[in-house]
């Protein structure tokens, strides 16, 4: 009895995530129904603010590549740090951008998205266009997702680029500014990530 | 006259130096840009934003005519600037577009030339000398007017001289029997201004947010912009190398 209540609860746990894993390894398709569950779920009326940020948190970690962002983000000063250093601005940078993720989404409102093309740069990389249309009349957005393909089992996003800017550019710059401001002092700049991901 | 002379080749020989020289990224004087922006921001809370939001509110049809209406006199810029830059197709486009518009769509008031296929960029003297190679030089930050380079504020100047609108409004020349005076032009320009921050309300709100240093965030925006408009192209060409 113990054993089927086991066996229920893992398939309870199963279904449940499954949708997460679940999305395809085209990375147009993939795009697609990521946003598309995303769009469903973010403009519910019937999820709670907490299991919209819960649902943002795991597609994030699961599907974008937070690792490598944390990476380009730091710039130059990747290489020239030290091993533990990077690890601590990693982690600071993974709380930091949940963070930030969540508080840009949980407000969203309904929108309709559209695939436009697919167009690959390289073996890693292929970009993706889409449209979003807002319901309250608003004007296009045009983003385009860059996905990194290198695994062509698992496709990560990587970057998000609105209207031709680029977050993880503009993020890049964000924390260079900062550094330049501090002697390049990379621990400073994990400070200031924790301080923002704490408050 | 000698010495205006002197001093005008004074000047572009400083400006050449500056926009090949230094980098867009270089600051040409951080502290002051820094405080300026204090100010630009303070400004923002006080008096655009809470005309941007009341603005916003008003019913769909009146906020997409005024946005087609100040869109359409800034074609007017694109035109002679197409020309500089030797871009027939979009010379066409502005061209057409704005004849259209002013015509067929009541003063510019509805966009019917979109519809047609017409799809103008905006071009301005800034981006007419960024297609030449001319580098954005340092960056700095004007009161109100907000975020700028070297070669955009020359070019902002530059585009009152060129621009058919400040003809006919700042300068009060008489075009096809058309003519205005300064209010006007500041009026136009003060609404657009209005439209496009009420269109970005929940993007600067989101950006002021989540940012760690919204100075230098509006910076990245501002040249990433800039950079894109001079190529018009949306493509980043970012290679994300991080294996090395």
């Amino acid at each position: 009895m113990k054993k089927l209540i086991n066996f229920f609860l893992i398939l309870i746990f199963l279904f449940k995530f499954s949708s997460l894993a679940a999305y395809s390894s085209d990375p147009k398709n993939f795009v697609y129904e990521l946003v598309s569950e995303a769009i469903e779920k973010l403009s519910s009326t019937s999820l709670s603010k907490e299991e919209k940020v819960q649902f943002i948190e795991e597609v994030a970690l699961g599907n974008v590549d937070i690792k490598a962002l944390g990476l380009y983000t730091l710039g130059e000063l990747r290489k020239s740090s030290g091993k533990q250093e990077v690890k601590n601005y990693q982690q600071a940078f993974e709380k930091y951008f949940l963070k930030s993720l969540t508080s840009r989404l949980t407000d969203y409102s309904s929108s309709k998205f559209e695939v436009i093309e697919a167009e690959q740069k390289s073996s890693n990389y292929t970009i993706i266009k889409t449209k979003i249309l807002p319901d309250d009349g608003g004007p296009e957005i045009k983003i385009d997702w860059r996905v990194y393909t290198k695994n062509p089992d698992k496709p990560l996003i990587r970057d998000l680029i609105v209207e031709g800017l680029s977050l993880a550019r503009t993020q890049k710059e964000e924390f260079a500014s900062i550094l330049n401001s501090n002697n390049n002092d990379i621990k400073i700049l994990t400070k200031k990530l924790e301080d923002f991901a704490n408050n | 006259m000698y010495s205006k002379k002197l001093i005008t080749v004074l000047y572009l020989s400083v400006f050449l130096c500056l926009t090949t020289v230094v980098k867009a990224t270089d600051e040409c004087f951080e502290g002051v840009s820094r405080a300026v922006f204090k100010f630009n921001m303070v400004f923002d809370d006080v008096i655009l934003e809470p005309i941007a939001k009341g603005y916003s509110k008003l019913p769909n049809p009146v906020k997409t005519g005024t946005s087609n209406f100040t869109s359409n006199i800034a074609t007017l810029l694109s035109i002679p600037n197409n020309l500089l830059q030797g871009n027939i197709k979009q010379l066409g486009h502005a061209t057409g577009s704005f004849i259209v518009n002013t015509s067929v769509g009541i003063l510019g008031f509805l966009n019917p030339a979109e519809k047609i296929g017409l799809k103008p960029h905006k071009e301005d003297v800034g981006q007419t000398l960024g297609s030449y190679g001319i580098g954005p030089g340092c960056y700095f930050v004007l009161p109100i007017l907000g975020p700028t380079t070297v070669r955009d504020s020359i070019g902002l100047v530059a585009d009152s001289f060129i621009d058919p609108f400040a003809q006919i409004t700042i300068r009060e020349k008489e075009l096809l029997s058309v003519s205005g005076n300064e209010l006007d032009y500041f009026s136009v320009k003060g609404v657009a201004a209005v439209d496009f921050r009420s269109d970005n309300i929940t993007n600067f709100n989101s950006l002021e947010k989540n940012s760690i240093d919204l100075y230098s965030s509006l910076k990245s925006v501002y040249l990433q912009d800039r950079e894109r408009k001079i190529k018009n192209s949306d493509s980043d060409q970012d290679d994300w190398d991080l294996d090395n």
